[in-house]
């Protein structure tokens, strides 16, 4: 287990490493030039070489990438070009709602995604099955933005119940939540259902019917358990997708998380911002993964970590 | 006229009395606005955003101001000011009685440190530039000094500035947010920080920012001009979709929406009787254009971009945006001074324009026509893209995002850019602000904002001459001189002008003062230091 461990971790730094490089390589792929932005339509030229020569952006690349990896592995993520503060603290002070909203959502979609794939893949092929997998396609189809703005309308406007957006409250979070947890539990509840429909199938499960235990028990004891392992991967691989949305999401809802963050540093080519909340998105990719492998063989004892 | 008449204009005029003949409004009372973006910062002389462009302006003071709503210059931080006989030499006496919000007064000092800071290379001001005529500015900006020569200061409440070439810009230069003055100790003390803890002598003081999610001023007791401002607090809040703030404004939750209202709520926004005094509409300095690149085929034949002028239906354009814009005669916006009224720029005329192709004889035109991919851009630029097909240029559209366009732009790349959505919206409000960096030679360079790479000497000089008339005297003169060089801008059509965007900024029953503040020219998008709640009278 720790052998493992050790040697998942050596990768995860690798992979790390290989971000870092395409996140280097992409900012500078860009067609655009952050000088011109942070110089002004009113530079003159030789304004423009001074801060190009500040920026170290007139150095050759594998020196300006090798001064950026030297700094990252101290920690330090390089300085704003549009509010020329540290970008480091700048996400730690982004990360706490953001963290807070994706806990919510994985909640949220378990809540939704699980019930309905169990309810499904008892009623196969039935009317209750169609249903909820019809609504599961919608909710896996549309898009977030329409999705958040919708529930907003309704919850927020015209019926009053919710902050029209924002953030404080257990009340703000609900409906950012819901939204992720809609999309997300739509995947959930197709997964379980396959998952679910799988493991029915076994001996065990048919053991289990003739003995006489009731239907619920043979589903919630039985089948469950080893329904349940597909998913575990699933939110380690869902951080990811989860760090795509937020972007979305907490622009719609004045989320103050590290997707509005993103959102705004793309739109100014702040490049120090935008590699930065790249390279701890990756981490938490990374992370989310690491502990879906942890956490598997404690639910199924058949997997053994080697 | 019957009593219920009668006693409806008494009782009209009851209200409009105290409002018209009142002295000032009472203080007290908050206003929430929205935003959709955070603000980057709110040093004045990093700042260069329309978010945090007023709000800067309420936080911050320069020597000189505009009156509120207008484009009408006068002493702010200075008392008065004196010109010398060749306009090289201006001395400012600053205002008695002028504190920081921690306390301190605010000297001579102060103002020449606040200079030297914007121009100073390693403070990355997007808008150092604009003091290149003040005596020294080549050392400092150069790295090789830290301090102005030109700036002088004889006593505490004097500062003495010396210029390399007489400017008659450059009053206008001392209201810039650039030109703002700043408490050393405070900048020294927060370092990195001090974009987020500003400290000015303004009419509201900083209270606090959350990240994200809001920032809160208060107004400032010990500010100089009594009475003002009106508002007790001022709240700004982020991460609110514009479309999302509208609602939130109908529910009264929020007062002004910051962002201006969404292209897709407009329509319903307007038709709405409710809000017929809620909306301000106003002029705003800006001109929408298609920059032509003057230096290669097929741009760089007259004829070509003539037509291309002629050939644009504007008033479809204009429609397409809801009417939120005025269709662009000439380079200059209608609101600003040298804009000329008797030019009436190049008429839609699709024949015309084929004509004109034919006897240019370029055969075949087939261009590439830039524009920022955020709504409505790439609905204006098909727009233009339909008109050109219609008289024979095929115009294929690149649709980028912001900075990829400006650096196309300026790398000179692009044939054709529509400027929407990094329009030039003047900094301040004079004709040579539409001219250098845009039309002029010394913004025709590499990475400059010249996208038609347009240079003509002979206008350069003109400017030049316009812009040494220094002397009040000659104020209208200088104008009559810009009037001139914008007119045969426009007869070498290096853009085709498309529309002057106006400004409708949606506010709640809350908040009342004079339309001009809710659409000021200068505080853009609106003057938090006048306006007043209602609810406080």
């Amino acid at each position: 287990m720790l052998g493992y461990l050790a040697r998942r971790l050596a990768a995860s730094v690798l992979i790390l490493l290989g971000v870092s490089v395409v996140t280097f390589g992409l900012t500078y792929i860009i067609p655009a030039d952050p000088v011109a932005m942070i110089a002004g339509r009113n530079s003159t030229p030789a304004v423009r070489e001074q801060i190009r020569h500040q920026l170290g952006l007139d150095r050759p690349l594998p020196e300006r990438y090798a001064n950026y990896l030297g700094r990252l592995v101290q920690g330090d993520l390089g300085r704003s070009y549009a509010r020329k503060s540290d970008v480091g603290p700048l996400i730690a002070s982004r990360l706490p709602p953001t963290l807070l909203l994706m806990l919510a959502a994985i909640v949220a979609e378990l809540l939704i995604g699980l019930p309905a794939g169990i309810y499904a893949a008892s009623r196969r092929g039935r009317l209750g099955d169609k249903i909820a997998m019809t609504l599961s396609f919608a909710s896996v189809s549309t898009p977030h933005f329409v999705l958040g703005l919708t529930l907003l309308y309704l919850f927020a406007y015209l019926l009053s119940w919710l902050p029209l957006g924002g953030y404080g409250s257990f009340s703000h979070l609900i409906l950012p939540a819901l939204t992720l947890g809609l999309a997300g539990g739509g995947w959930y509840s197709r997964m379980m259902r396959s998952s679910m429909i799988e493991v029915l199938r076994n001996d065990y499960i048919r053991t289990a019917r003739a003995k006489g235990m009731p239907e619920w028990r043979v589903i919630l004891k039985h089948g469950l358990r080893n329904a349940f392992l597909p998913i575990i991967a699933m939110i380690g691989l869902d951080v990811g997708i989860f760090m795509s949305g937020v972007v979305v999401v907490e622009n719609v809802f004045g989320w103050p998380g590290i997707g509005q963050l993103m959102w705004q540093a793309i739109q100014s080519l702040d490049i120090p911002i935008i590699m930065g909340v790249t390279t701890v998105a990756a981490c938490f990719i990374v992370l989310g993964n690491l502990i879906a492998d942890m956490i598997a063989p404690l639910i199924d004892p058949r997997i053994r970590l080697r | 006229m019957n009593r219920l008449l009668i006693s409806a204009a008494v009782l009209a005029m009851a209200i409009a009395t105290p409002a018209a003949f009142a002295a000032a409004p009472k203080q007290g009372g908050a206003a929430t606005i929205t935003f959709n973006n955070d603000l980057t910062t709110l040093d004045p002389q990093v700042g260069y955003d329309w978010q945090n462009w007023s709000v800067i302006k309420s936080i911050f003071d320069g020597l000189m101001d505009y009156k509120p709503g207008t484009t009408e210059l006068e002493p702010d931080l200075a008392e008065s000011y004196t010109v010398s006989d060749d306009g090289l030499a201006y001395t400012f006496k600053l205002r008695d009685g002028v504190k920081f919000h921690n306390g301190r007064a605010m000297t001579s000092a102060d103002v020449k440190y606040s200079f030297d800071r914007a121009v100073n290379p390693a403070t990355q001001s997007p808008g150092g530039g604009y003091f290149g005529m003040i005596a020294g500015y080549d050392e400092v900006a150069g790295g090789k000094a830290t301090s102005l020569s030109g700036i002088e200061t004889p006593d505490d409440k004097t500062v003495v500035f010396k210029l390399s070439r007489p400017d008659a810009t450059f009053l206008h230069l001392m209201a810039i947010n650039f030109g703002y003055i700043v408490p050393k100790e405070e900048v020294e003390k927060a370092g990195a920080d001090w974009g987020k803890k500003p400290v000015g002598t303004g009419a509201f003081k900083f209270v606090e920012w959350t990240p994200g999610q809001n920032i809160k001023l208060e107004r400032n007791k010990d500010y100089f001009r009594p009475g003002v401002p009106y508002l007790d607090n001022v709240t700004f809040e982020f991460g609110q979709d514009p479309t999302v703030a509208v609602l939130r404004l109908k529910k009264g939750e929020v007062d002004i929406v910051g962002d201006g209202l969404p292209p897709a709520q407009f329509t319903e926004v307007m038709a709405d009787p409710a809000n017929k005094d809620l909306i301000a509409v106003g002029d705003q300095l800006h001109t929408g254009y298609v920059t032509m690149n003057v230096t290669q085929p097929p741009f760089d034949n007259l004829k070509v971009r003539q037509a291309v002028n002629m050939a644009i239906n504007k008033d479809r354009i204009v429609r397409l945006i809801n009417n939120r814009a005025v269709p662009a005669t000439q380079a200059l916006p209608p609101a600003m001074p040298g804009y000329n009224t008797a030019n009436k720029g190049y008429a839609y005329d699709p024949e015309g324009a084929k004509k004109l192709l034919a006897e240019a004889g370029v055969g075949e035109i087939s261009t590439e026509l830039y524009a920022m991919n955020v709504d409505p851009n790439p609905r204006i630029a098909q727009s233009i893209q339909q008109d050109l097909a219609a008289v024979g240029i095929n115009a294929e559209i690149r649709s980028l995002a912001q900075a990829e366009v400006i650096s196309a732009g300026g790398a000179g790349k692009a044939p054709m850019i529509w400027s929407g959505g990094m329009a030039w919206i003047a900094d301040f409000p004079d004709p040579a602000n539409f001219y250098y960096g845009i039309l002029g030679c010394s913004g025709a360079v590499e990475g400059g904002w010249n996208w038609s790479k347009y240079c003509n000497k002979e206008l350069d000089a003109r400017a030049g001459n316009a812009d040494a008339m220094v002397k009040d005297d000659q104020l209208a003169e200088r104008i009559e001189q810009w009037k001139a060089v914008f007119d045969d801008v426009l007869k070498d059509a290096p853009w085709a002008p498309v529309f002057n965007e106006q400004r409708f900024t949606y506010h709640s029953a809350r908040l009342g003062g004079d339309p001009a503040l809710f659409t000021d020219p200068i505080h853009i998008p609106v003057n938090y230091d006048y306006i007043f709640a209602k609810d406080a009278q």
